[in-house]
Formats: C-alpha cells, sequence, structure tokens
C-alpha cells in the first residue's frame, strides 16, 4: 500500500530560519570577513552577494575524538604491489597510507569554511548599526509638516475653495424653495382668471386686477437671486500632521582637471556606498547629484558616475546650484536635507571664502548633515580651511580624508556612526 | 513484448510513479521483502537539501548547525560538485520515501526500487532497528521534540536554548545506550509523562545532593562508595537524571537530544549493510523489471549509469579516494552471498559450508535481520571480495618509524584482513570509550570521565572544547582522566582549569 503525495508547494524556505541563526551565530566573524571583502572589492557590483570564509575551527562543532598517535590498523582497496611485512615510509604530514579514512575526517577541519551571503545579508552587515545621523523621525505631535486633507464642505472660505457643482446645488434648493409660495399663489390666481374669463368679458376690471396681481406675483419670482452669497460652498481642507522619513541627498562631485581618474573613482566609491545606503534605509529618497569643475550641472545618476568632463575648479558654482535646488525644490519643512561632498581639496583659492560664505549663510541652516570628504595624500589647501572655519560654526558638519581605497569604509562608518542622541 | 513497457519517456508523472510503484511493489513482494507501508513524497532539491542538512529528519527542531549543514550542502550542489543524494528515507511507519521533482522517471523508479524497497525492508527487518527504534511513533516524537523546543525559545530565549542545545550535540554520540534497550515511544505517553517527570526528577536529583558539603580534607579522608556504583556509558542519561542544576526544561531537552541520538545509532552501526542491501535490490529488482520486458534498454543504461558512480570504489592512491566506500563494500558482499549460493566454488564451501548451494533469498534475508556492520562483515567478507577489490592492511604505529602491511588478499592475510575490516566498522573502537567513572559528591561535585585508551590511541584535541560543554550541562567542574594500557590513570583534561596539561 503506497501513498504518492506531492509536496512541491508545500512552504519553501524552511531552512531559512536555521540559515538565519546560523548568520545570527557568526555575526562576529562574519562581519570581519565583510569588512575584509570590503577592501577589495569594486563598489560598482554591489547588486551582487558576497562569498565570505570563515575558519573552520570557529564554527566546529566538538565531539570526542581519536588523536593522531597509537597503534592502528587501516584496511585499503585497490593493492597492486604490497605483500605482507612490506615496509613504507611514513607519508609526511600523516596523511597517505595509513591516513586513509581518519585523514578525511580531520583533515576537513583545517579548511575555511566558504559560503555565499546573498545581497540583502551582505548589505544587511555591511550596514549594520549604521543610520543617517541626526534622523529625526518626527512625532506625530511635534510634527513640522502637514498634509491638506478634504474634509466635506465649509460655507466660508476663499474663492479658489469654491466648489461650482455643490453652490449650484444649494442654488437651486433655494430657488425652489423661495419661489414655491408665489408659485402657488399664481396657479390659484390663474385657475381663478380662467374661471372668470368664462363668465365675463376681458375687460372687465376684476380681470384686470388679477392680471396685476399675477404680473407683481411673477416679478417677485424673478427677483430671487439666481446665485446667493448664502449658496456657495467651498471644499473643506483640514491639516493633518505628517511624519516626516523622507530625505534628499546631495551628491557634489568635483570632475575638475585636477581630480585624476583614480581620486574620481575614490570619490565614486563613496557616493555609491551612500546611494546604496540611503536606498536601503528611507521609503522615500531623492538624491540629487550636481558634479562641477568651473561650473556646475545637475545630472543623472548614470552621467554623474560615468561621463567624463575636465576643466578648472570652482566650487561655489556647485554650492549656488545646490542653494537654488534647495530653495526650489525641497523645502526644509518636508525634507530631511544631507550633504556629502567629495573633492580633491583643489580649488581655485579666492573662491574658497565665498565657498564658505555660501555655506554658512545658505546652506547649512537648511541641513541636517554635511559630509566632505577630501580625496589627496597631500597636504590640505584652501578649500580645506575654509571649510575648518565653517565646521567651528556648525557641530553637523563634517570633514574626512581619504588616501586610498582601504580608507573608504572607515570614513563611511566614521561619518555616519550611529549617534547616540 | 514491448507492448509491457511502462513508459518512454524521461518525463515522470503521477500515474507513471503510480505504476512503477505498483511493478516494483509486485517484483519486492514475490522476493519475500517485507516493508513497512510507503509514502512517497515528491519534493523540490530545496526541500531536499533542506532535509539533507537536518540529517534526514523530516521534522527537525531548529538550530544554526542545520543552517551551516543547508548552506554547505547547498554550495556544493550549485556548484555541481556534488549530486543530491538520490533520495532521503526516513525510519517511519509509514516509511516516508522523498523523491526529487528533477529526477528523471528512470531515476524515480530508482529511487523508488532503493528506499520504498531496500531500505524500507531493512528498517523493518534487521534487529537493531526493531530493538532500539519506534517506527510507528517517531514522526510523533520528532513533532513534540520541536514544539518543546519552540516553546522553551520563547519562555526562556533562543540564545539560551541554542546555547544549552549545543552542549547538548556535543555529547550525542554518548547519549545511546548501547545494550539496554530503550521503551518505545509513544507521543501521548510522552507529553503525559513529561509534566509529571520535571516535578519528579527535581526532587530526584535534590536527594542526591542533600548531605550538605563538607570540607575537602574530610570529604577525601573519608571512604565513601563511588557514585555512580558502575561507570555509566550514557553520558547524557546521566546528566538528565543526575546534573545538580540544571532546569527541569533543560533536563527535557537533554532527554530529547538523547532520544533522537538513539535513534539514529543503528543508522550508524548499519551503514554498509543498509546501503549494500538497499543497492542490492534494486539491482535486483530493476533487472527484473527489464527481464520481465517492463522497461527499456535506455532505461537499465541510465540508472545502470548512476548505479555504477554509487558502488564505485577508488584505489588507495587515487585522488578520489576517500575511505571504503560502504555502498560499494555493502553491495559487492550482498552479491557476493547470493553468488555464494547458487554458484558455490571449493573455497565458498570450505569457508562458508552453512550456505554455500543454499537458497540465497533466505541467507540474505537472515543475514539482513541479525547482523550490523561489524558482525555482518567479520561473518560474511568472502576471499572473493577481499581479492576482488584488492583489499590490505596497513598498520600505522606510532612506535615504529614506518608503515607496516601487515596483510594481503591472500590465504594468509584473508582472516586477518576481515577480522581488521570489522574491526573498523566496530563503532566501539571508531569512537573514543569514555564513561562517566565518579562524581565527588562530598568535596567540589565534580564529575570525573575515564577514557579507555584503546591501541593506545590518544584523544583528539576537541577533547577539550566537549568537557566546556559539559561543564555547561553538569554546573561543576568536569575533569577527564585517561587509563593506559598498563593501568595508569592520567588527568588529561579539566574544566574549568586548573593546571596546565
Amino acid at each position: 500500500m503506497t501513498r504518492i503525495i506531492d509536496r512541491r508547494l508545500d512552504g519553501k524556505h524552511k531552512s531559512a530560519v536555521n540559515r538565519q541563526r546560523f548568520i545570527r551565530r557568526f555575526k562576529g566573524q562574519l562581519k570581519k570577513a565583510v569588512n575584509e571583502a570590503m577592501k577589495s572589492r569594486s563598489i560598482t557590483d554591489m547588486d551582487s552577494g558576497e562569498k565570505v570564509s570563515i575558519p573552520a575551527r570557529d564554527l566546529s562543532e566538538p565531539v570526542f575524538s581519536h588523536g593522531a598517535g597509537g597503534h592502528r590498523e587501516i584496511i585499503h582497496p585497490g593493492n597492486k604491489e604490497f605483500i605482507t611485512g612490506d615496509r613504507i615510509p611514513r607519508p609526511p604530514g600523516g596523511r597517505g597510507g595509513g591516513g586513509g579514512r581518519q585523514a578525511g575526517d580531520s583533515g576537513s577541519g583545517e579548511d575555511d569554511f566558504v559560503f555565499e551571503l546573498s545581497r540583502e545579508e551582505f548589505l544587511e552587515l555591511f550596514f549594520e548599526d549604521l543610520e543617517l545621523p541626526n534622523l529625526v523621525k518626527t512625532e506625530l505631535a511635534k510634527a513640522p509638516d502637514y498634509k491638506l486633507v478634504r474634509a466635506g464642505y465649509t460655507a466660508d472660505g476663499i474663492p479658489s475653495n469654491i466648489d461650482v457643482v455643490r453652490s449650484l446645488k444649494g442654488a437651486i434648493a433655494r430657488r425652489i424653495a423661495l419661489a414655491a409660495p408665489y408659485k402657488a399663489r399664481v396657479q390659484e390666481l390663474q385657475q381663478e382668471l380662467e374661471a372668470l374669463l368664462a363668465t365675463v368679458a376681458e375687460t372687465d376690471p376684476r380681470v384686470a386686477a388679477l392680471e396685476e396681481e399675477i404680473e407683481r406675483l411673477e416679478a417677485r419670482i424673478r427677483a430671487i437671486p439666481f446665485i446667493d452669497t448664502f449658496d456657495l460652498r467651498y471644499a473643506n481642507r483640514i491639516r493633518q500632521p505628517q511624519p516626516t522619513t523622507q530625505a534628499v541627498m546631495f551628491c557634489v562631485m568635483d570632475v575638475s582637471g585636477s581630480m585624476d581618474k583614480s581620486r574620481k573613482d575614490l570619490a565614486k566609491r563613496f557616493f555609491t556606498l551612500l546611494y546604496l545606503f540611503l536606498q536601503r534605509n528611507y521609503e522615500r529618497i531623492d538624491v540629487i547629484f550636481i558634479r562641477h569643475h568651473t561650473v556646475a550641472k545637475e545630472v543623472d545618476e548614470e552621467e554623474f558616475f560615468y561621463s567624463r568632463e575636465t576643466g578648472g575648479t570652482v566650487v561655489s558654482s556647485a554650492l549656488t546650484l545646490m542653494k537654488d535646488i534647495m530653495r526650489e525644490r525641497y523645502p526644509v519643512s518636508s525634507w530631511n536635507i544631507y550633504v556629502a561632498q567629495a573633492s580633491d581639496g583643489d580649488n581655485w583659492h579666492h573662491d574658497s571664502p565665498s565657498c564658505k560664505e555660501i555655506l554658512v549663510k545658505h546652506i547649512m541652516p537648511l541641513v541636517r548633515y554635511f559630509a566632505y570628504i577630501e580625496i589627496t595624500p597631500d597636504r590640505h589647501q584652501s578649500l580645506w580651511e575654509a571649510y575648518e572655519e565653517v565646521r567651528a560654526l556648525y557641530p553637523y558638519f563634517a570633514l574626512q580624508q581619504i588616501d586610498g581605497p582601504a580608507d573608504i569604509y572607515r570614513v563611511f562608518r566614521e561619518l555616519f556612526k550611529r549617534r547616540l542622541s | 513484448m514491448t507492448h509491457r513497457l511502462i513508459s518512454d519517456t524521461s518525463e515522470w508523472s503521477f500515474p507513471l510513479l503510480e505504476r512503477y510503484n505498483a511493478e516494483l511493489g509486485r517484483i519486492a513482494a514475490d522476493y519475500g521483502l517485507d516493508t513497512y507501508r510507503n509514502q512517497i513524497e515528491i519534493i523540490t532539491a530545496e526541500q531536499m537539501m533542506d532535509a539533507y542538512s537536518s540529517v534526514g529528519m523530516p521534522l527537525g527542531y531548529k538550530h544554526w548547525s542545520y543552517g551551516k549543514h543547508f548552506v554547505q550542502t547547498e554550495q556544493t550542489y550549485r556548484r555541481g560538485q556534488m549530486g543530491l543524494a538520490y533520495e532521503i528515507v526516513i525510519n517511519s511507519d509509514p516509511c516516508i520515501g522523498y523523491l526529487m521533482e528533477e529526477n528523471t522517471m528512470t531515476m524515480q523508479a530508482l529511487v523508488i526500487a532503493h528506499a520504498c524497497y531496500g531500505h524500507n525492508s531493512f528498517f523493518k527487518g534487521n534487529y537493531l532497528f526493531r530493538a532500539w527504534t519506534s517506527a510507528d511513533a517517531i514522526i510523533d516524537y520528532l513533532l513534540f521534540a520541536r514544539n518543546y523546543m519552540a516553546e522553551c525559545e520563547e519562555r526562556y530565549g533562543e540564545e539560551e536554548v541554542e546555547l544549552f542545545l549545543d552542549s547538548c550535540h556535543a555529547l550525542m554520540n554518548y547519549g545511546v545506550d548501547r545494550y539496554k534497550r530503550p521503551s518505545p515511544l509513544s507521543l501521548d505517553e510522552e507529553r503525559r509523562r513529561q509534566k509529571d517527570r520535571e516535578s519528579y526528577l527535581q526532587s530526584q536529583i535534590n536527594d542526591l545532593w542533600r548531605t550538605v558539603p563538607v570540607r575537602e580534607a574530610a570529604a577525601n579522608a573519608e571512604v565513601t562508595p563511588r557514585f555512580p556504583a558502575e561507570p555509566q556509558e550514557n553520558m547524557l542519561y546521566f546528566i538528565e537524571k543526575n546534573a545538580p542544576l540544571l532546569e527541569p526544561w533543560q533536563r527535557e531537552i537533554v532527554r530529547i537530544v538523547r532520544k533522537i541520538a538513539q535513534y539514529f545509532y543503528p543508522q550508524r552501526q548499519t551503514q554498509v549493510m543498509n546501503e549494500g542491501w538497499a543497492t542490492f535490490w534494486h539491482y535486483t529488482l530493476l533487472n527484473t523489471l527489464y527481464d520481465q520486458g517492463y522497461v527499456s534498454d535506455g532505461f537499465m543504461i541510465e540508472w545502470l549509469q548512476s548505479h555504477t558512480n554509487v558502488v564505485y570504489q577508488p584505489s588507495f592512491d587515487s585522488p578520489a579516494y576517500a575511505g571504503i566506500n560502504p555502498y560499494g563494500l555493502g553491495f559487492a558482499m550482498m552479491r557476493d552471498i547470493r553468488r555464494i549460493c547458487e554458484h558455490p566454488t571449493e573455497e565458498d564451501r570450505y569457508w562458508f559450508p552453512d550456505i554455500a548451494g543454499g537458497d540465497w533469498l533466505k541467507v540474505l534475508d537472515f543475514a539482513m535481520r541479525n547482523f550490523k556492520d561489524e558482525s555482518f562483515i567479520a561473518q560474511f567478507l568472502s576471499p572473493q571480495v577481499m581479492r576482488d577489490s584488492k583489499l590490505f592492511a596497513v598498520v600505522d604505529d606510532d612506535y615504529a618509524a614506518d608503515l607496516e602491511i601487515s596483510a594481503i588478499h591472500d590465504e594468509k592475510g584473508y582472516r586477518s584482513l576481515r577480522q581488521a575490516l570489522a574491526d573498523q566498522y566496530n563503532l566501539g573502537s571508531r569512537e573514543p570509550n569514555i564513561q562517566v567513572y565518579s562524581v565527588n559528591q562530598r568535596g567540589d561535585r565534580s564529575l570525573t570521565l575515564r577514557h579507555t585508551r584503546y591501541n593506545r590511541k590518544p584523544l583528539g584535541d576537541s577533547a577539550n572544547e566537549v568537557l566546556k560543554h559539559l561543564h555547561r550541562l553538569w554546573g561543576f567542574p568536569v575533569r577527564l582522566e585517561t587509563v593506559h594500557e598498563d593501568g595508569r590513570v592520567e588527568l588529561v583534561g579539566e574544566c574549568p582549569r586548573r593546571f596546565e596539561f
């Protein structure tokens, strides 16, 4: 007696729980492996998972077993030339002839345990305990931002909110209501008039009196206004508090001639990380890419990272453009604004003071966090000095210097490490 | 006879599965195979890996180590380094066999023959399985265990339970009664008893510790009867009953791990026989199916190819060599027994006077029922098989400078080869012999284990790690002593450590 059951539709990922537990348990080792992997990895392929390895001994499950040594007799198949009593030199490392199954058991203990993290798991580990700084998940009670929602109609309001259909409906009702008594009276009088005309001549004074009365009543009906201020109805909108979790990230990068290819590459990596980070953390994020040399330009992501352009350097051009975009499109009441800027610190000398001025006057009051990374192994130049003055005024302005690819991750962590508020 | 062909396509379908299963069942019954009812379940590759990584338990409780095995299995599978196990079959009644949906019709038929008739009849017939496992209750028990663990996790925290399970797993191989037959499992009884047990056990344990600890000097001077009176081989059982500090739920978990260890104990002792038996029967059943005209030549070639891979034994100097292949050895021995019955030679009559020329079905059935790997090899490994696989024995002695070939497949060597190979499958010599020796009841309450050396083999490095786990379970210091062959006792491990070794 046999039953055949199709189990294929049963729950998938039954092992997911065990896998998660495995990852949780070895988080420490995995994180280390992920950090190692980040050092050599090109950031642009962040879309894939990562193969990580953990020293196998860290996750071994120990059991009592025999160690090497003692007397053992092991059977092997496939004899070719041995006869009883032959002596064979011990193979180095204790493997081979005498090893057999035993070696198979213990030998695997030395290899690393290699396995593949999915992209999600990789990013989870990579971005763990990171958070955009100072992001206030605005509580409902203190919401600085409101959204207007419809809530019926009111009798007063501004002309642009007049609801025409509703107002005219009201007007019709009013006209019918006001005219009703007159109309009834008119009907009565007309019937009376008809009855009278059947008996008397048209010239009868009573006829004239009735006609006059009807005329008077109809005039009253005509005098009822087609529309009255009383009829007007306005769409009612009430303000509902809205939590702000939307953020806009400005990525500003110097693509001038002084930024050579490797520097650009570093900056690209930095932004790629930021971009991924934002994508992961927020429901709604706008990312604005501004690249600049002597003039600044707002570009799309593709162009930001991959198109080539060179020229001199005027950093203030980018700051001015950014200021304008903020003003026009990202009111501070509903957006958390973050800025990340990458440059080699090389700027037209006389431009640095104006950079400072734009920052202090127009930009810093609006943003929540401003991160500036300078990609140079050299001494700092005028821009850094100007920015240091800004930092003195605003604690949420951060500067970091990057020397090589290995620094990126450190700086990234540094900039965005979870702040204890 | 081609009109009898069941199918001519590699695509399987449910009606075809049923037809193959019906024919195979008929032939198996003709050969007298006695099986549990079959429950064939079609699963996906992922589900197969899942079952594979939780050591074939269909309803395993959750633990990170299963996640680790899953990850390993998944990788080797994805990289194509390893085909998945053809089948996983659960020793239960009804016997659950898993078929992977990716398999071709031929492979499904192979798996049905192998698992649903081969393994199934072994589970039902072999004395170890009959004595140690209760096929009708295991699924219920696993379900009980899984729910109980989940409940504990909710109450005491996942991490707490996980750490505790780690410790139990480390001692799993020592959670087995080797000689005493366990009482049969039953879900209802288990549930009912579990509640009573909690309170009862706790009172029992306290009794052991009723004496207030006295000063160490006095304790050592006094001669007290050793506890336990006899060394205990089942460490987990000893801990469940005697560990002073365990909470009732922890005792229950020890018990669950112990029961599951016990359930798998026969499988660990009958690898060669079990696989050999199943392989022999799929070979025989499918050949019979062919002889009766139900399957085509293409069908035969397809399954024979994977059959050959399964039983292939690389020789010792091949890079693929990883010890003796239990499928290969088992299959060779089973076929050899049939050969000895049907076409005995002079040699066979000398070596196996009572079975040579006998009824092969009866002899095989007897062998399947009454042996485990160790005794099966000691009894049935014939000179013919030793010659065919060119077996030889190497002595690796750390006192000698060189390895020595102690026996080869010749007249002088047969008996000692056979003895050595049987010993290689003796769990008792494969695993270190460690038993609970004593508990210091009056002093520091320490637990002492004794390892009795076999052939001077020392313990592996992991022993100290295991001691840490044992320490977690016992709650007081644990020591490990080794008894050398000359009777000398040496302290080789301790947790927490007082001395360097």
